[in-house]
């Protein structure tokens, strides 16, 4: 059977229990289904970057599957229906992933605010500078054409 | 020695940038997930565009992994399509 992975938000309105019981629903459809939930991820209630349906944030709820596609379908087909859901995304992959999510372990760190961690992403912030200079650097790219232009003046000199 | 062949070379090229490595290809990169939202805001613009390999030194194959990652982030409001 192949692997998914699924990522549903469901409104704001809504209550972290009826998010559980949504969830359980869900579950419950892929298991019927023949599907097994290998994983189960609470993202909690985060704020989304761009509006949807009146929204500005929504409980984020990840799946890990092993299941045949007509449950998948199935299950998306009454996400499809449900109200409470502003939108979801199942994608095939070759492997699951072990162990919590990157969304999981980001979360985990700044609820321990551990110095470590956090020095090493300011190191990476400062790549990210770095790069928004090379930004600049991509039009000095055509400047690099200039040289071989000087030449042409120097031969036009000469 | 070696010195003068140094400085004379920066003076033939005065803006030349020693060749970077795609951040993507090595033993310590990290794995491209569209879950992972700091590490591909790092690879987006200030107005929210994907900036192009060229700029950020990404191989091609690893620019269109990463490109379809951005897009499935956008798309679970993750990130911006637009910033602005």
């Amino acid at each position: 059977m192949p692997y998914y992975e699924s990522v549903f938000i469901a409104r704001q309105d809504i209550s972290s229990a009826q998010v559980d019981q949504l969830t359980d629903q869900f579950a419950e459809i892929v298991t019927t289904g023949g599907g097994e939930i290998k994983k189960r991820e609470y993202w909690g209630l985060r704020s989304l970057a761009y509006r949807i349906k009146k929204n500005r944030k929504g409980h984020y709820v990840l799946f890990n599957l092993e299941a045949p596609s007509a449950a998948i379908s199935e299950m998306e087909r009454i996400m499809r229906l449900n109200e409470d859901i502003l939108r979801y995304l199942t994608i095939k992959v070759d492997a699951l992933e072990e162990g919590p999510s990157v969304m999981m372990q980001a979360k985990s760190d700044r609820d321990r605010g551990r110095r470590g961690d956090r020095f090493g992403d300011r190191g990476d912030r400062g790549d990210r500078g770095d790069r928004g200079d090379r930004g600049d650097r991509g039009d000095r790219g055509d400047r690099g054409d200039r040289r071989p232009r000087d030449g042409e003046r120097e031969e036009q000199g000469e | 020695m070696s010195q003068l062949q140094i400085a004379r070379a920066a003076v033939r090229r005065p803006f030349m940038r020693r060749r970077k490595s795609c951040p993507f290809s090595g033993q310590s990169a990290p794995a491209i997930d569209y879950k992972d939202t700091k590490l591909l805001s790092r690879f987006v613009s200030e107005r929210g565009k994907i900036v192009p390999s060229r700029i950020t030194a990404v191989s091609a194959k690893k620019q269109r992994e990463m490109a379809r990652a951005i897009k499935r982030a956008r798309f679970l409001a993750l990130l911006p399509y637009v910033l602005k």
